[in-house]
């Protein structure tokens, strides 16, 4: 059960989660807000269209292809 | 740290795990590379709430013991370096792997098209909810709709179902005529004639398609044109997917033909280019079975083996009927290219609507007029989409074939080839 | 009108030269129809770097008077043209560099350039993500950037100008032979097609230069002027072969554009591997940050580049009618207003705003033929 933070909150989730996953588990599930000011969230969940797109402990990653890890941060863009 | 292999396979999923398994026998060194954190690819995608059939996990267990395979997971393919020779990163770097052949295994990404509303947090693609949902996205509880095209939507469909999701409505965009005869083909294809029936749902409507989704802040409806009449239903997901597009990127940049939207492969599933083989969905979309089939040709072929790729024939020929028949079932209906309206974005990383890209004559002259296609997507989204809308050849890839971080580009050798 | 004859002016070519010439055609009433094949050339390659450069007299001239000229259009100019006065700040490395930086802050400001020596403190202060440890800099306060693909299409938004997708195979006189055979005629002709102008005129000494660029994602605020190396002046213009310079640009959407290189003897457009890894090696010694940025593009151009770096504008001395605006290099975005001045005040027989002798094609081309 790893035990991570999603935007500064502690969040404990099963293991084999994704981070995109994470974030509708956590929070609203979105993981960014769009150039004209829309939020978003993930969509193809394959890599393809880069809508999750997050920080993870400090590198731009990919949500739908990240697994959460004990310790690691994810902060959405706001 | 660079690494060199006798042979690379780009793509994890059964293409990609039944080529791997067909090389290694012959005890050549293979990499097999997968941009996601484990293998399985899609279809076979593990997750805390994915149950995998028997033969993955079987295929997976084989691999695993099989001490000349080593796999990169989370490793995505930047650049070409050199002949032969790839740029890739992970996580935590970025390196070359140079090889004597290549087999593509790049699968396919789904086709989505812009709606009304389709930018809403809540609206996915039909095969990425479902990747989702197995990744431990929670659905318990929740209200869903299911629209486009094909058989992913029913199989979408029974993953949601399965993790308590009520499925409301699985909207088919094909005539019922078209969908009934690919089913009262599937009999010639026992194993999918019986997986037909555990998928079936009676929510399921033909003739039906999505026109918008409805919400402010997030998906809160969707409005159905449901065989010829207007209906809105409230929901918390709505998943639209219009069929899928094989990932020919990869194998374009390196040279490799393309016929129709998918690489061209002979019958030892070899490109256009010489030592470079392609397998899977990249060659044309026909499910995990001809997946499986078309891995095994290449990862035999790929190693000299002609005798073992040889016998795998027949079973290839057998399934490619049933890629036939399903991908003319399925076609999709003219209608779908007018769903958006000019306030549409069509461009989800820029933001560009539709308005903006009617009336320019190709997709360089929208781009540049636009920003379509200059986000982080690379236009992989849009630009499908709009060769599906307006004919529009989608630009041939360039590194980074993925967004990259820098230092990954600075791995590439600084002298010119000779 | 004569058979044929379609407007008072054919342009061809509606890159960022030929939208200027007929923006300035068009504005003295003259009837312009505008070729362009659809190729896209050095305008939608290019960074968009509206600068200042004195590498000789000629060079000022022309670009401190065209920059001039974008400032007085800056106001009309429409938001996708992102415009944006931020300035460009040259990087010295060592001291033999702020010495270059010395003796241009000299040159310019004799020339009524706004200008600034910067030292190392000032440096660190004003462009934090670069290294520490550079010598110091030379900012010039009026140069800007600009979105060149749009500011093209607002200056062929005019009434006066027709824009027709054609490709011009062959010019005898003042009339023009498209590829469906059709000639069309007007009362003069105005080349503008950048590094394809010598398909049309074989004489012009003009070589394509291929340059790579690169763009980031979206990073708002971590650059704010447009970062040059002097080294720019005193290696990569000189070199014959390929080089590389740091050249990093902030955009309005906080995306960074991260140049720049030349390579002589190819039109090959592939991005090319060695030669991106060259450049970005170079950007991050100046900006170590860059490297955990994603990049999320990366393209190839070719600057159509004359002999002595200046362009040819003016009529072609042995062909009649046949008016040349070719041969910008890296500097077309910035000069076009002033060729388009220069090439007007020729047409009309004006006195032209700036000496038009340094331009004028007959440096390569011989005396004119016709009188």
């Amino acid at each position: 059960m790893p035990e991570m933070f999603l935007d500064g909150r502690p969040l404990s989730v099963a293991n084999g989660t994704s981070v995109a996953a994470a974030l509708a588990l956590g929070a609203d599930g979105c993981s960014r807000t769009s150039v004209s000011g829309q939020r978003r969230a993930p969509l193809c969940g394959m890599g393809t269209c880069q809508e999750c797109r997050v920080l993870i402990d400090g590198r731009r990653r990919l949500a739908c292809q990240t697994l959460c890890l004990d310790g690691m941060q994810v902060q959405t863009r706001p | 740290m660079n690494e060199a292999t006798d042979l690379l396979i780009i793509g994890a999923g059964p293409a990609g795990m039944a080529a791997a398994l067909a090389a290694a026998s012959s005890g050549v060194h293979i990499v097999l590379l997968d941009d996601n954190p484990l293998p399985g690819g899609q279809i076979w995608r593990d997750g805390p709430q994915a149950s995998l059939p028997s033969a993955a996990r079987h295929l997976r267990d084989q691999l695993r013991n099989c001490a000349n395979v080593r796999c990169h997971a989370g490793t995505r393919v930047i650049a070409c370096a050199a002949d032969k020779t790839l740029l890739v990163e992970d996580a935590e770097r970025g390196w070359q792997i140079r090889y004597e052949r290549l087999i593509l295994c790049t699968g396919a990404r789904e086709l989505l098209l812009p709606f009304p509303g389709w930018t809403l947090p809540g609206v996915t693609g039909a095969g990425g909810l479902q990747a989702l949902i197995k990744g431990g996205l929670p659905v318990r509880g929740e209200r869903l709709v299911i629209a486009g095209s094909g058989p992913l939507l029913l199989a979408s469909a029974a993953t949601a179902k399965h993790q308590g999701a009520q499925v409301l409505r699985i909207a088919e965009q094909a005539r019922f005529g078209a969908v009934a005869g690919f089913a009262g083909q599937l009999p010639r294809w026992p194993g999918k004639f019986f997986q037909s029936f555990s998928l079936f749902d009676s929510h399921y409507r033909t003739n039906t398609h999505v026109v918008e989704a409805l919400g402010r802040e997030r998906l809160e409806g969707v409005r159905l044109q449901q065989q010829g009449q207007t209906i809105e239903l409230a929901c918390d997901r709505l998943a639209c997917g219009f069929g899928l597009i094989p990932n020919t990127q990869l194998g374009q940049a390196l040279g490799c033909a393309v016929e129709g939207q998918a690489l061209a492969v002979d019958a030892w599933q070899a490109t256009t280019r010489h030592d470079h083989y392609a397998a899977g969905e990249c060659t044309g979309f026909g499910g995990s079975e001809l997946a499986l089939v078309e891995g095994a040709i290449a990862g035999h072929a790929a190693v000299g083996n002609s005798a073992a790729a040889q016998q795998l024939w027949l079973r290839r020929a057998r399934w490619q009927g049933f890629a036939r028949a399903l991908n003319t079932a399925f076609a999709l209906d003219p209608r779908l290219k007018s769903l958006a309206r000019g306030d549409t974005l069509v461009c989800r990383c820029e933001d560009v609507p539709y308005g903006e890209l009617v009336g320019h004559e190709n997709w360089r002259e929208a781009k540049l007029a636009s920003r379509c296609g200059m986000g982080a997507c690379q236009g992989r989204v849009c630009g499908a989409a709009l060769e599906h809308l307006f004919g529009w050849t989608p630009p041939a890839p360039r590194p980074p074939f993925s967004p990259a971080r820098i230092e990954t580009l600075l791995e590439l050798e600084e002298t010119p080839p000779s | 009108m004569s058979k044929g004859h379609v407007a008072d002016v054919i342009i061809i070519g509606a890159g960022i030269i030929g939208a200027a010439c007929a923006q300035a055609l068009a504005r003295r009433n003259v009837n312009v129809l505008v070729l362009d094949a659809g190729w896209h050339g050095a305008t939608a390659a290019g960074m968009g770097h509206l600068l200042v450069l004195d590498d000789n007299p000629a060079e000022l001239a022309l670009s401190q008077y065209s920059l001039q000229r974008w400032r007085e259009l800056a106001p009309a100019l429409p938001d996708d043209c992102a415009w944006r006065n931020n300035g460009t700040l040259w990087l010295a490395a060592n001291a033999e560099e702020m010495a270059v930086a010395h003796s241009k802050y000299l040159n310019l400001l004799a020339h009524g350039e706004a200008c600034e020596l910067i030292g190392r403190a000032a440096l660190h202060q004003r462009e934090p993500e670069l290294r520490p440890g550079l010598e110091g800099g030379l900012l010039i306060k009026g140069d800007g950037i600009l979105y060149a693909p749009a500011a093209a299409r607002w200056m062929l938004d005019a009434p006066k100008i027709r824009q027709q997708r054609a490709h011009v195979s062959e010019i005898d006189g003042t009339r023009v032979r498209l590829d469906d055979g059709r000639w069309l005629s007007a009362d003069a002709v105005v080349l503008a097609n950048g590094i394809h102008a010598t398909e049309l005129c074989p004489e012009l000494p003009i070589e394509p230069k291929k340059g790579h660029l690169l763009i980031t994602d979206r990073y708002p605020a971590t650059v704010t002027h447009t970062l040059v190396e002097l080294g720019y002046v005193t290696s990569a213009h000189n070199a014959s072969g390929p080089s590389v310079a740091c050249n990093i640009q902030p955009r309005p959407t906080g995306q960074l554009f991260i140049g720049a290189s030349r390579q002589f003897g190819t039109v090959d457009p592939q991005v090319e591997g060695w030669m991106l890894a060259k450049m970005l090696k170079r950007a991050v010694d100046y900006m170590p940050g860059l490297a955990h940025l994603h990049g999320i593009r990366a393209w190839t151009g070719f600057r159509a580049a004359s002999p002595d770096g200046l362009p040819l504008v003016g009529q072609h001395p042995q062909r009649k009618g046949l008016w040349l605006a070719v041969g910008h290099e890296g500097l077309g975005v910035t000069t076009a207003p002033a060729t388009a001045d220069l090439l007007v005040a020729q047409l009309f027989d004006e006195t032209s705003p700036l000496a038009a002798q340094p331009y004028l094609p007959q440096r390569f081309l011989g005396e004119p033929a016709h009188a």
